[in-house]
């Protein structure tokens, strides 16, 4: 799933209510961008339901770990709070290695997938996807 | 090290101009260079960091647009006739 240089280089995780959102997220960053960053995505309650979940977000974070860190793109309230405090969950070393980008969805994430492809730090990352504003 | 400056320009040609799939691929290949790098969409600019995907995406090139390249650096006369070629080649998107 993910390129051999991968982990030299920034994961995105995109987390959204709804699966099929987070998925097409994903797959848009997949295409246009490529596989060399490290990417994953949760969407969805356990039954089946619009939601977030904070074990599902952990799962993802861990799947798009990176050392180089990892950049977060969230939907709405939910997707930011339960993130937040996936955050708080991580193991000590983990921690201070993964920011939540205030950036569109769709946009934030091919803008954060563009900057981690080149081997950007994880502020530059999260720099670069909350410099989009719409026009 | 000696700098070097280099200075290229092509037609952009792509069907739909410089849109989103194009811009990461530009952004990109120009990220893989040293040099510094500016977009202008004139000889006399105004111009951008080619760098920036999103001032590229944000320059909203329409198609028969001249795409202006100027770089600086040790790799600036490579980086201009990569980003040159990347247009002419239309970005690579035949299929």
């Amino acid at each position: 799933m993910t390129g051999p240089d991968a982990n030299a280089n920034v994961g995105i995780v995109i987390v959204s209510h709804s699966p099929d959102v987070a998925r097409g997220t994903a797959d848009m960053v997949r295409q246009m961008v490529g596989d060399e960053v490290p990417l994953a995505w949760c969407g969805g309650n356990p039954d089946g339901g619009l939601g977030t979940s904070v074990p599902a977000i952990l799962d993802a974070i861990d799947r798009a770990w990176s050392e180089r860190g990892v950049a977060i793109l969230v939907d709405l309230g939910g997707a930011e709070t339960n993130s937040e405090m996936a955050i708080e969950m991580l193991p000590e070393e983990r921690q201070g290695r993964v920011l939540l980008c205030n950036a569109p969805i769709v946009e934030g994430a091919v803008m954060a997938g563009t900057e981690a492809s080149a081997g950007s730090t994880l502020e530059e990352v999260r720099r670069t996807a909350e410099e989009l504003r719409p026009a | 090290m000696m700098n070097g400056h280099s200075r290229g320009s092509v037609l952009l040609r792509h069907e739909v101009g410089l849109h989103a799939r194009p811009s990461v691929k530009l952004t990109k290949l120009a990220k893989s260079f040293q040099s510094r790098i500016d977009l202008g969409l004139s000889a006399e600019g105004p111009w951008i960091d080619a760098k920036s995907i999103v001032k590229v995406m944000a320059a909203k090139a329409p198609k028969d647009t001249e795409l202006h390249f100027r770089a600086e650096g040790d790799d600036a006369a490579d980086a201009v006739a990569a980003l040159v070629g990347l247009v002419e080649r239309d970005f690579d998107d035949g299929d």
